[in-house]
């Protein structure tokens, strides 16, 4: 297994030096070398302008005929028996999907007590299947990943979706490795190759800096987590002949105790799913001034976010925290105040639909991702607009 | 006890850079470093050693180079390190990494705590810790900002797991892998000491015959997910930038594109 170099045909041009993202390739006494750190990711081959390129086809295990796999799942997360707004999104996401591939759109639904389980069904499911038992009330990662592994041995769906949240993140992993399925994490892109009727998985790596579309060949389901506000919801209202089918459970068993949950006291809407948000950085100076962006989060109805840089002195909750190190966003409106937009910042944030900027840096990177950018002193420029929205809204 | 520290070692993506004019990944100059969330993980095993006694163990998975990030945690005081590194485990997914690991671990024998960084910074897929917990069969605690109490009498950590609005307060018994968050700690700085350990200490290397492993299961044989296409970012359309205005336009300017966004 290795990256082949047809030696004949390569001319030595070093185009596909560059391209590597480990920096495997290098010429070498007028050879072309693939260096030990290569990962056989494939960057390179489209690149080569003469095709001498090529990722050795490997055996691979085949683990499942895929033929017999059929039908897209998709994990419905509840809390305190609330349905969460991720499941819409990826109903969406399932409904554009199942299109293609002519098949019924399944919502998992792990619960106890759950209001409003028939809406999973006007968001775009044939059918719900309602796994009920007091054990899955709450989220414990073994319970949850014993019913839906054993549902999806039983019935065999090629697609399961779920939210890349810190539940649907934990969860899917486990089960993947339960079911021996390929699992893509994060995912901003889902379409279908119809003519091999795969699933084709478009995320970001490297910090957002390069995009890699990921495909599951021959292991069944083909499973991926989904980045929470980047999938639409339908516009209209599914016309579903399904129902709402409860299941029951057995012998469940959890080694994790659940103690309690404890509500962060700072944040009323979480960032990870707000539609807006506004966020404050190193430029605000102090900080009794995040009563500011407050205001205009409030406003707004956005939720609070933070720079690093805000973080680390100590101003606002790490739950705020936008970039790296703290959380990946994608409101439909993201703006960011007195946020100079170090690299780590921008890649948790600029995949955000609509960006506005205040700096007084005119050479701030922020504005190289701004929609809006205004040069200014957001204490002079925010205040006014806190007074031109309440006039606007009041009128 | 035993504490075992899985890392990687990873490119400094904040150094990686997509040249406009080629579309291509620059990676000249751009340096290797261990995965900053693992950091905290190494911080934590050595806090739990300090409490309870005991022996930290790092290992990693990856090319040769990738000792360089086991001298790293060594010199912050990691007792033992281990390479795990064969030619056969290159191009792994997930699953395989973490089949891969968990065979390494039960190499080890015994132990107490898994430690990993939530996500790796380069693929940042949150994955392979959780999929170690389920090849070992052990629990999980995933996206841990604070630890409550490591109680070794009781054998049970008590934690505190991340959520979206909140934090989940949990009991976990031994053994159990945790995942870990910037929130938990601040990593030690090496010490002299430690630096001259590292530049002594002998890095195991386990290959694929050492693992109990097939492999069918390892490397990109064993990866069930195979990236097909990789691709620079859609650019940004070209904003506007206003670096002339009085604040009262450029409130209005903002309050405009709001209300068009159909805000109010």
């Amino acid at each position: 297994m290795a990256l082949r170099i047809d030696r004949d045909a390569c001319t030595l041009c070093g185009e596909c030096i560059p391209v590597c993202p480990f920096g495997s390739l290098e010429i070498r006494e007028d050879k072309l070398v693939v260096l030990e750190t290569c990962t056989l990711c494939g960057a390179c081959v489209p690149v080569c302008p003469e095709n001498a390129l090529e990722v050795e086809e490997v055996e691979r295990d085949v683990a499942c005929n895929p033929d017999e796999w059929r039908g897209i799942w998709v994990f419905a997360e509840q809390r305190g028996g609330e349905i969460q707004s991720s499941s819409a999104e990826l109903l969406g996401a399932a409904r554009r999907l199942a299109e293609k591939l002519d098949v019924p759109v399944t919502a998992l639904l792990p619960g106890a007590d759950v209001k409003n389980a028939s809406s999973l069904l006007s968001a775009g499911a044939d059918e719900v299947l309602f796994i009920k038992n007091d054990e899955l009330a709450h989220f414990g990662v073994e319970p949850y990943s014993k019913v839906i592994s054993d549902l999806i041995e039983e019935r065999k769906p090629e697609i399961v979706l779920g939210a890349a949240t810190f539940i649907g993140r934990s969860l899917l992993s486990r089960i993947a490795v339960k079911v021996h399925a390929g699992l893509t994490a994060d995912c901003t892109g889902l379409d279908i190759d119809t003519e091999k009727r795969l699933l084709l998985q478009t995320r970001p790596a490297f910090g957002g800096n390069i995009m890699a579309t990921i495909i599951c060949p021959e292991h069944r389901p083909q499973m991926a987590t989904v980045r929470p506000k980047v999938m639409k919801p339908l516009e209209e209202s599914y016309d579903s002949s399904g129902k709402v089918t409860e299941l029951s459970a057995d012998s469940l068993s959890n080694r994790v105790k659940f103690l309690e949950f404890v509500a962060d006291d700072t944040s009323q809407i979480n960032i990870s799913e707000a539609d807006i948000i506004v966020t404050g950085g190193r430029g605000l100076g102090d900080p009794k001034n995040f009563s500011l962006i407050e205001e205009l989060a409030d406003l707004l109805g956005g939720a609070v976010g933070a720079s690093r840089s805000a973080v680390d002195a100590g101003w606002i909750n790490y739950s705020h925290q936008v970039g790296q190190t703290g959380r990946t966003v994608s409101p439909k409106i993201y703006v960011a105040l007195g946020v100079s937009g170090a690299i780590q910042h921008l890649v948790g944030m600029q995949s955000s639909d609509y960006i506005i900027a205040v700096n007084k840096d005119p050479n701030a990177p922020i504005f190289k991702v701004a929609d809006v950018g205004i040069v200014g002193d957001l204490f002079e420029v925010v205040p006014k607009l806190i007074v031109e929205i309440k006039k606007l809204k009041g009128g | 006890m035993e504490f075992i520290v899985c890392i990687k070692q990873v490119p400094d993506t904040t150094e990686v850079r997509v040249d406009p004019e080629t579309n291509t990944l620059i990676r000249e100059g751009v340096p290797a470093m261990v995965n900053p969330f693992d950091l905290y993980a190494v911080e934590e095993a050595l806090q739990f050693k300090e409490k309870a006694g005991g022996e930290v163990i790092a290992i990693s998975m990856g090319p040769p180079q990738a000792e360089q990030a086991l001298r790293e945690v060594i010199s912050m005081g990691v007792d033992r390190a281990i390479l795990v590194s064969d030619a056969k485990f290159a191009g792994a997914d997930t699953w395989a990494t973490a089949l891969t690991l968990s065979a390494a671990i039960r190499k080890i024998g015994d132990y107490d705590v898994i430690l990993t960084g939530k996500q790796a910074a380069d693929g940042d897929t949150a994955q392979v810790g959780p999929g170690i917990a389920e090849f070992l069969d052990i629990p999980q605690a995933t996206f841990i900002r604070k630890v409550d109490e490591l109680d070794p009498e009781a054998r049970v950590l008590r934690l505190q797991s991340m959520w979206e609005e909140g934090s989940e307060r949990l009991e976990v018994p031994l053994p159990c892998l945790m995942t870990t968050v910037k929130e938990l700690n601040e990593p030690r700085l090496p010490s002299l000491r430690g630096k001259m350990a590292a530049k002594k200490a002998e890095i195991e290397v386990w290959t694929f015959d050492d693992l109990d492993v097939e492999a069918s299961d390892v490397g990109l044989a064993g990866s069930p997910t195979q990236v097909v296409k990789v691709f620079p970012p859609p650019p940004r359309s070209e904003g506007e930038l206003f670096s002339d205005v009085e604040p009262d336009e450029a409130a209005k300017i903002i309050a405009e594109r709001l209300a068009k966004k159909g805000l109010f």
